[in-house]
């Protein structure tokens, strides 16, 4: 059995206190809100803080409010079973529910957050494993390590960006407020993510994440489809997220389509939004998006499945995306 | 030859642990009798058995200098016996406990290093020494599936009788021995058993490489020649325009025949599982009988068929030695009570329950009054483990006579007590009474009084030895049984051309029982075996990276993929009675067979859906997708090996068939000239 360090473990009933704790626990600090991810990081020594901040006694953070008009406001810690079973986000916002309903097994849904989720550690094969494992191949870049593995050559850190809702809040144009004793921000979700496998947030540790903000619902409609090998527990090796703005004669107005699961950050592909955008959806622009969906996903061997087939799987993935949401 | 440095001091040379080679009839004339001779290589990755629990073990080493190890063992004799040798302690000074194990699927089956340590921690401190192996050891302690390269030659008739079969086969052994040997001969073993092969050769090789050990896995070395032989039998049946499942029916090897191989058939219920998942399956309305053109099902869905067969318990021990395979001790007691002690070990299959059903029926009280005690080398007598199918039909067998026995005394006490002849008792409904007037009786918990009175405390014993095997060549140790369980199936898929995902929608499958004793269990087995024949068919690999010392790939159970309920079919299991003498009751083994037919029958359903060959497992969608495009392209359409490598093999040692008058033992080797 695998055995979590030694940590202090610190549960604040506000926002104040929580930020506070952070700020006096410095570098050494991290909050947890679920621990499905950072605590079997713990366990495998990839992550070591002295101090956890539980987050999910937070009251602000527990909360759902608005609707499909004026916008959704969720706390980060909602759990992702409520996410999956709440009545508004199902009926005004239905693709975060289907998304999140994609998201590892019932057991770990109960557990983990939106926040967490959101937040989720980047992820490799050579970097998912216990201690021993990776001290036998001399660790890598990411932790306690001088190369990496996956891209020898590279100064870089290629871990891949695994969170299921990312690239959907991405495309559908979600703002996440975040607070430290500094004060608090809003940010737009696709300016959270940078494309480095170690610095992989735009956000500093000492930040809280309170809410994540969806826009209202005023036209446009949105999907998610996983890639994975089995319908539980997978994480995504590849993601589409897409959200069109269609007029009422069927041209596309606006586009997003991002790619998750195969770089670092979430990828959008400007080529296929341009490709959508100003023309009605048709077969051969759904083709075209496919195409420089395809061309611009190059996921690297680091994740499960060979990434020759991964990559072509951009193709038929972003095609169903798009049928389905010229169905909806 | 090189003198290349030897990886360990046992085994056939440097880095070849095992070299076999055996030829059973004229090869020559065989080949020269068929219409058609095919060729084909196939290739099975490893997979893993992936219990539930993680081994574990603890030792005692206690005042009086005596070692307790209490292990999740399949196997506690055999590890009772590594423990005395490595410890140098007196076996009467050891007790190893098997407890319940959490799955074993042949991964418990070895002496690990773990128990050894324990046990020798122990003795060294006095203290209990607990070890318990984390998910991650467990991948390393291995000793699963082993990787197989296969190349396989077969002549056939027009009708597909077969005329001769040449199987070599090429062992990734990984790190040590494990049972190996036996996995070498098993991988040319079983393929006589199923369909009529007068004439079969065979080589094998077991290498060692940089990885974890293989050894036993759930089917132990057989999955693998079958799954190649299932294949290649539905690329001939193509070849011939015949259909597979016809063709199979036709060329059965008989019951009560001796093979090719010296192997001797019991009863042979086969034919009557094709037949079953044929129905049930609706196969004449699906399958399209190569017809690309006008097919029945729509592109994209197929249906595949492939058989098995399996050993109902191997016809000899590890060890040589001239004792029985089980023993089984009954004491019964003054209130009635029955005690069974047996060394089995139940491993999640329900072989404790056996012991009772068993002697319930034969004492005719009910199985809820037994009390079983297995697994304790103290307290009950040797059996030699949960391995190669035996445990029902050897402990079985063994508990028959022990039960038998005590029915003897207590039927001889009665019948003195109510002077009614002893032909005329019966044992049932807890009772001992007179068949032509039941009210005429004593209960079973008086006839026991009775006889103890007349005899002293009630004890019988019971053992089994497996018959003899009419082979007597060099290697004819390993495929003798003395049962052959049958199955067949028939898996019905969908394959996504855009993808290249399988998703197997149902499997049929007949399991030839001989007798089941409680069909619960049975079913369970089937539909268990089934889903293990998921994963290894579509998912398992236990692979490395190359780049990085060859360290296994993902040691973990969200990386290892196996599939979960979500991917778990629907299956529609048949149970095929076709009672077998040697078997308790008629019954034979259901733990590891049925899991044989399911491999290969996705493979060819696959064929039908799409029409390319994945002659390889796990079948995925990388390779479906790589086939389907070199198909697209007007390539071969097929996904595997190409070639095995050249292997300088020994002289076959010649053994003539018994239809050519052979004796079973092999022709004096006559020295080449060249
Ligand atoms: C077997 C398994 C399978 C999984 N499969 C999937 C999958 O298919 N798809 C998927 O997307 N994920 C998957 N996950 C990952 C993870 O469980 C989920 O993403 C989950 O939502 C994480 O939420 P959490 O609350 O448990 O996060 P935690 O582990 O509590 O936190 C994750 C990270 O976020 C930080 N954090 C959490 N809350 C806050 C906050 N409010 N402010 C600032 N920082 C915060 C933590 O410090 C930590 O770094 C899987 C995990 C496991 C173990
Ligand atoms: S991508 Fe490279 S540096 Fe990053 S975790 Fe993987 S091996 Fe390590």
């Amino acid at each position: 059995m695998m055995r979590l360090p030694k940590f202090t473990y610190r549960v604040p009933r506000t926002v104040a206190d929580a930020v506070k704790m952070m700020s006096d626990a410095g570098a050494e600090g991290q909050f947890v809100a679920g621990g499905t991810d950072l605590y079997p990081n713990m366990k495998r020594r990839q992550q070591t803080p002295k101090t956890v901040i539980s987050v999910t006694r937070l009251k602000e953070l527990n909360q759902i409010a608005g609707d499909g008009r004026s916008g959704l406001r969720i706390g980060a810690s909602v759990s992702l079973t409520d996410i999956c079973e709440h009545m508004l986000i199902n009926r005004d916002y239905p693709f975060v529910a289907q998304a999140a309903r994609t998201i590892s097994t019932p057991i770990l849904r109960n557990m983990g957050t939106i926040g967490g989720n959101l937040l989720l550690d980047t992820r490799c094969n050579y970097y998912d494993q216990n201690y021993e494992w990776r001290k036998g191949i001399n660790f890598c870049l990411k932790k306690d390590g001088e190369v990496c593995w996956v891209a020898p050559g590279s100064r870089k850190c290629w871990a891949v960006q695994s969170s299921d809702l990312v690239p959907l809040m991405v495309a559908v144009g979600a703002k996440l407020k975040l607070v430290s004793t500094l004060g608090e921000r809003v940010v737009d979700a696709a300016g959270l993510y940078n494309d480095d496998g170690i610095d992989y947030l735009r956000k500093r540790p000492n930040e809280l994440l309170t809410e994540i903000q969806l826009p209202p619902r005023n036209g446009w409609r949105a999907t998610y489809k996983k890639l994975r090998r089995r319908g539980a527990f997978d994480f995504p090796v590849l993601g589409v997220a897409a959200r069109l703005d269609l007029s009422d004669d069927g041209t596309v107005k606006d586009a997003k389509l991002i790619l998750g699961g195969i770089a670092p950050a979430p990828v959008e592909v400007k080529e296929a939004e341009q490709a959508l955008i100003g023309a009605p959806l048709d077969e051969e622009r759904m083709q075209a998006a496919a195409e420089s969906c395809y061309m611009k996903a190059r996921p690297l061997d680091n994740t499960d499945f060979l990434m020759n087939w991964r990559k072509q799987m951009a193709r038929p993935y972003v095609l169903r995306a798009l049928q389905e949401l010229r169905e909806q | 030859m090189i003198d290349e440095p030897r990886i360990h001091d046992y085994g056939d040379g440097a880095n070849v642990h095992k070299k076999v080679s055996l030829e059973f009839g004229d090869m020559g004339e065989g080949f020269k009798e068929a219409d058609l001779i095919r060729e084909d290589i196939l290739f099975y990755e490893g997979n893993t058995h992936l219990p539930m629990e993680q081994h574990a073990a603890v030792a005692h080493f206690d005042a009086d200098h005596k070692l307790t190890l209490w292990s999740a063992t399949q196997t506690p004799h055999y590890v009772h016996r590594a423990l005395a040798k490595t410890l140098e302690l007196p076996a009467s000074h050891i007790r190893v406990i098997a407890t319940p194990n959490g799955g074993g699927f042949g991964g418990k089956s070895d002496p690990f290093n773990h128990e050894i340590i324990v046990s020798k921690l122990s003795m060294m401190t006095g203290r209990p020494v607990k070890v318990t192996l984390t998910r991650e050891e467990v991948f390393y302690c291995h000793r699963g599936r082993h990787p197989v390269l296969m190349k396989i030659r077969t002549g056939v008739k027009k009708d597909g009788a077969i005329t001769a079969m040449d199987f070599q086969s090429f062992l990734d052994g990984g790190a040590y021995g494990s049972y190996g040997v036996a996995s070498t001969f098993y991988t040319g073993a079983l393929q006589t058993v199923t369909y009529n092969v007068p004439r079969y050769k065979f080589r094998g090789l077991r290498a060692f490489t940089n990885k974890p050990p293989c050894g036993p896995k759930r089917g132990h070395g057989t999955p693998q020649p079958r799954f190649a032989l299932e294949v290649h039998l539905d690329k001939i049946a193509e070849e011939l325009k015949l259909d597979p499942a016809e063709m199979r029916l036709k060329h059965l090897v008989q019951p009560f025949s001796v093979t090719a191989n010296y192997l001797r058939i019991g009863s042979m219920g086969l034919g009557k599982c094709i037949e079953k998942v044929v129905e049930g399956s609706e196969w004449k309305k699906k399958f399209s009988n190569w017809d690309r053109e006008n097919r029945k099902l729509p592109e994209g869905k197929g249906v595949g068929l492939a058989c098995s067969s399996y050993i109902c318990g191997a016809g000899l021990p590890i060890y040589w030695n001239n004792m029985p395979h089980s023993g089984v001790q009954l004491r019964l007691d003054r209130q009635g009570g029955v005690c069974v002690q047996c060394g089995s070990t139940d491993i999640g299959q329900g072989s404790d329950s056996i012991l009772a059903y068993i002697v319930a029926e034969i004492l005719g009280i009910d199985p809820f009054d037994i009390r079983v005690i297995t697994a304790d080398t103290d307290l009950t007598p040797v059996d030699l483990g949960s391995y190669s199918s035996r445990v029902t039909l050897m402990t079985g067998n063994a508990a028959i006579q022990a039960a038998e026995r005590a029915r003897e005394l207590l039927t001889m006490a009665v019948a003195e007590k109510l002077s009614v002849p002893i032909e005329n008792l019966s044992f049932a409904d807890r009772r001992v009474f007179d068949v032509e007037n039941p009210e005429t009786g004593v209960t079973f918990a008086e006839a026991v009084v009775l006889a103890e009175s007349k005899f002293g405390t009630i004890g019988t014993v019971g053992s089994y030895t497996p018959p003899r095997s009419p082979g007597r060549y060099k290697g004819a140790g390993v495929g003798p049984s003395p049962a052959y369980s049958y199955s067949a199936a028939v898996a019905e898929v969908d394959v996504d051309a855009s993808t290249g995902i399988v998703t197997v929608e149902r499997i049929w499958i007949g399991h030839d029982i001989g007798q089941s004793i409680n069909p619960a269990l049975v079913m369970g087995q089937v539909e268990g075996s089934v889903y293990m024949g998921l994963g290894e068919a579509l998912m398992e690999e236990m692979t490395y990276r190359a780049n990085r010392n060859v360290v296994h790939k993902f040691p973990s159970l969200l990386e290892y993929k196996s599939p979960t309920t979500l991917e778990m079919c629907d299956v529609v299991t048949y149970l095929i009675e076709d009672r077998d003498p040697n078997g308790p009751f008629g019954a034979k083994e259901v733990g590891q067979g049925p899991l044989l037919p399911v491999m290969p029958a996705i493979a060819n359903a696959v064929y039908d859906a799409v029409g390319v060959r994945i002659d390889e497992v796990p079948i995925t969608p990388e390779k479906v997708l790589t086939a389907l495009r070199d198909k697209a392209k007007g390539r071969e359409a097929r996904f595997g090996p190409k070639r095995v490598p050249d292997v300088e093999w020994p002289q076959p040692l010649k053994v003539l068939t018994p239809a050519e008058g052979g004796d079973g033992k092999e022709m004096p080797r006559v020295a080449v000239h060249s």
